[in-house]
């Protein structure tokens, strides 16, 4: 599904990526961890279109597309989603207009017919159990006065309703109560299917004990230095990000 | 640039779409400015002599003023003498007796800028004046509104069938020595309209009046008035266009608004005339008195504009609250972009014990628009209890736009309260890249965006003018992001 291979990016002549390599097939779940500013978050906007970046080397396709020639907004299209770290506030614009405009770009990009007030309102308020949302939460501008936790949320909600294939989670954890932290992770596994992949950036083992990935991978300095399954965040937990490092100056 | 700042730019180049000129035979005066084109005008339009006494004064008293020059807008100097101060369509006979006798060109036209004055066409529950020049070409649904007492006319209709109502209220809330272009108006207005809503009378319909100018190198002078008695109401909505043209065409306009004891107006505004290209050529000046007078005791004036045309925007929408207990309102959308400057605001002079008033301003500059705001709000010493609430936002889209903001409070005293807020923003990339993420296009952000940002003002129009608020808000836009 996606094809990561050497990929090189930076901003303003400093660079942040240092040939990254990943591969996410369908039906898989993905975890990259990572100290802070290794690159995790950049990866992700680059990924999903964010200007700004310059991208100097290597590619990334999606689905067989060259994703990097694609319009952010196309790339949503294409079934690409990303929750963010930092979920930016609308003011004035309340989050039913705004993901009814998304949902039907989306379903009209897929062949599907727009769907009119009466359909969206049946076919989100399902989607609002899912992640145990207050009604009145359609109706408040997006993102705007949303406690950090329920912006988390709130993402996780808009992944439920636009059925990505591919869903990008930067650090949808942080933030999120204990209790939260259960409700967002049992959404997210009910989203899985053999059609679609997660690709969960996290700092937290924690959250992989609800949400379980195939694959852990860790970035370190622009680079995925070490792959493997999930017990490879356990040990993370309990080595820290330098034993790898050490590990890997060693001579072999 | 970046792509969102590339979709701000087509965004913001959109065509103007109402530009088109109507062929009709025009009836002018010749261009210049003296007394014998006041009577000339006054003449034309057969009007009472105290209508063209008050003209001469007016004129005579505009030749001793200058052109004022505080406000943050440029341009080269006006020449009056050039300008056609007359300027009609040409009259079959007698002229139109209803709107069977109008010109089909000009019935065409308003149906063209999609305000149907035929019958059969009508809008439901507004009743139109159609002001085309300098004349009224025609109203509808007089005849129902008379039957509660509503006199709802063009002014010139208003001086040959109630001269002593006009006589009674002309510049009694604007004088001709107010301002420069008001005095200017004073000597030279051509028409306008009035309303007339009498004692206990709640207008079943929305007034609206529709303003077009069509002659090349004339200008526009209308002068509307309303007087809303006790406990009456009434909603007014006015709109605007003009043909697209290299030179600048100058509208000043003066509207006056009297409210007795108990009596609630509403004017909304959603102007849009022709902004000038994307060089800044052409385009309308627009200099416009605007005052409300809350005379009566818990009286309320609100206004509610929404300006996206003209080159030049001078326009400050007040209010007077003389009764106790009255309200002023200023609802306010202003959006310049391309080489657009806009000076606006509000002035609230409170007077009376408790009055209220509130100003929400939303200024949205695009491209190289530059966008003002300059209120004030004045205290009387004896207005006890007065209270204000300001709010003004200023958007910023693209980097080459400039928004200004000029609040002035005079002679507060202990028991009177003001409460002032301001933001500047600049339209968020990263907002825009949000919405990008979930497939709404980087045009449709934008719309989204602003509208979001003018909500407040929005909901403040009647339904229809909000729909039509906002469409227009995205084409004048469109191209203004990337
Ligand atoms: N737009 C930008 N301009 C300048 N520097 C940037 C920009 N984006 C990222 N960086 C830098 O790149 C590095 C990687 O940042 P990034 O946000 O990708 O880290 P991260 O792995 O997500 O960290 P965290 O765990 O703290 O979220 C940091 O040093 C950051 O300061
Ligand atoms: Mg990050």
């Amino acid at each position: 599904m996606l094809e990561i291979k050497d990929l090189k990016a930076g901003v303003e002549g400093t660079s942040i990526l240092e040939g990254v390599n990943l591969s996410v097939k369908a039906g898989e779940v993905h975890a990259i961890m990572g100290p802070n500013g290794s690159g995790k978050s950049t990866l992700a906007q680059i990924l999903a279109g964010r200007d700004g970046y310059e991208v100097t080397g290597g590619s990334a396709t999606f689905e067989g597309k060259d994703l990097l020639e694609l319009e952010p907004d196309e790339r949503a299209k294409e079934g690409l989603f990303l929750a963010f770290q930092y979920p930016v506030e609308i003011p004035g614009v309340n989050s039913s207009y705004f993901l009814k405009a998304a949902l039907n770009e989306v379903r009209k990009h897929r062949g599907e017919p727009e769907m009119d007030a009466v359909e969206f309102l049946q076919f989100v308020k399902e989607k609002m159990k899912l992640l145990d949302l207050r009604e009145d939460f359609l109706k408040r501008p997006v993102n705007e006065g949303f406690s950090g936790g329920e912006k988390k949320r709130n993402e996780i909600f808009q992944m439920a309703v636009l059925q990505p294939k591919l869903a990008i989670l930067d650090e949808t954890d942080s933030g999120l109560d204990i209790d939260a932290l259960k409700v967002v992770s049992s959404g997210v596994n009910r989203l899985k299917s053999q059609d679609n992949a997660q690709l969960i950036i996290t700092h937290y083992q924690r959250l992989l004990n609800y949400i379980v990935p195939d694959y852990v991978h860790v970035l370190y300095q622009g680079q995925i230095i070490r792959s493997g399954g999930k017990d490879l965040a356990l040990e993370l937990e309990e080595k820290g990000y330098d034993w790898i490092n050490e590990e890997r100056s060693q001579p072999a | 640039m970046s792509k969102a700042s590339e979709t701000i730019d087509s965004f913001v180049n959109r065509e103007y779409s109402y530009g088109f000129v109507t062929d009709v035979e025009q009836d002018s005066a010749p261009p210049g400015l003296n007394e014998d084109i006041i009577r000339f005008i006054s003449k034309k339009k057969e009007e009472p002599d105290f209508m063209v006494d008050w003209r001469l004064r007016a004129y005579r008293y505009w030749r001793t003023l200058e052109v004022p020059t505080w406000a943050k807008v440029y341009f080269p100097p006006i020449d009056f003498q050039s300008i056609v101060y007359y300027s009609a369509p040409k009259q079959r006979g007698e002229g139109p007796q209803s709107l069977d006798d109008v010109d089909p060109k000009l019935l065409e036209t308003y149906e063209k800028l999609g305000i149907p004055l035929k019958e059969q066409e009508r809008l439901a529950g507004v009743a139109v004046d159609a002001v085309f020049d300098s004349v009224s070409v025609g109203t509808t649904f007089q005849d129902k509104l008379a039957e509660q007492g509503i006199i709802f006319c063009s002014i010139s209709e208003a001086l040959q069938n109630h001269p002593e109502l006009v006589e009674k209220y002309i510049g009694t809330v604007v004088p001709y020595t107010d301002n420069f272009f008001a005095s200017l108006n004073s000597a030279v207005f051509t028409d306008g309209s009035f309303c007339y809503i009498p004692k206990g009378v709640k207008c079943p319909m929305e007034l609206s009046t529709y303003f077009r100018i069509n002659a090349a190198n004339t200008g526009q002078f209308e002068r509307t008035l309303i007087v809303a008695e006790e406990g009456s109401s009434v909603s007014y909505l006015e709109g605007c266009t003009a043909p697209q043209r290299d030179e600048n065409q100058l509208h000043a306009a003066v509207v006056e608004l009297l409210a007795l004891d108990d009596a609630q107006i509403k004017y909304s505004t959603v102007q849009n005339w022709y902004p000038g290209d994307e060089e800044g050529k052409g385009g309308i000046y627009n200099f416009v008195t605007k005052r409300g007078l809350c005379k009566g005791r818990n009286s309320k004036i609100s206004w509610t504009q929404v300006e996206t045309g003209s080159a030049i925007t001078w326009k400050y929408p007040s209010c007077v609250l003389v009764g106790d207990n009255s309200v002023g309102e200023f609802y306010s959308v202003a959006l310049t972009n391309k080489y657009q400057q806009a000076d606006t605001g509000t002035k609230m002079t409170h007077i009376g014990k408790n009055t209220r008033s509130t100003v929400v301003s939303k200024g949205i500059s695009a491209g190289h628009g530059q966008n003002s705001y300059r209120g004030l709000v004045k205290f009387n010493k004896n207005a006890d209890n007065a209270r204000n609430f300001s709010q003004c936002d200023s958007l910023l889209i693209g980097d080459q736009s400039g928004a200004h903001t000029f609040p002035y409070i005079e002679g507060r005293n202990p028991t009177t309260s003001v409460e002032h807020e301001a933001t500047t923003s600049k339209i968020g990339e990263d907002q825009i890249f949000y919405c990008n993420q979930r497939g709404i296009s980087t045009q449709d952000a934008v719309n989204m965006i602003v509208n979001g940002y003018c909500k407040e003002v929005f909901q403040q129009l009647p339904m229809e003018f909000a729909v039509e608020a906002q469409k227009l808000l995205g084409v004048s836009l469109e191209g203004s992001v990337g």
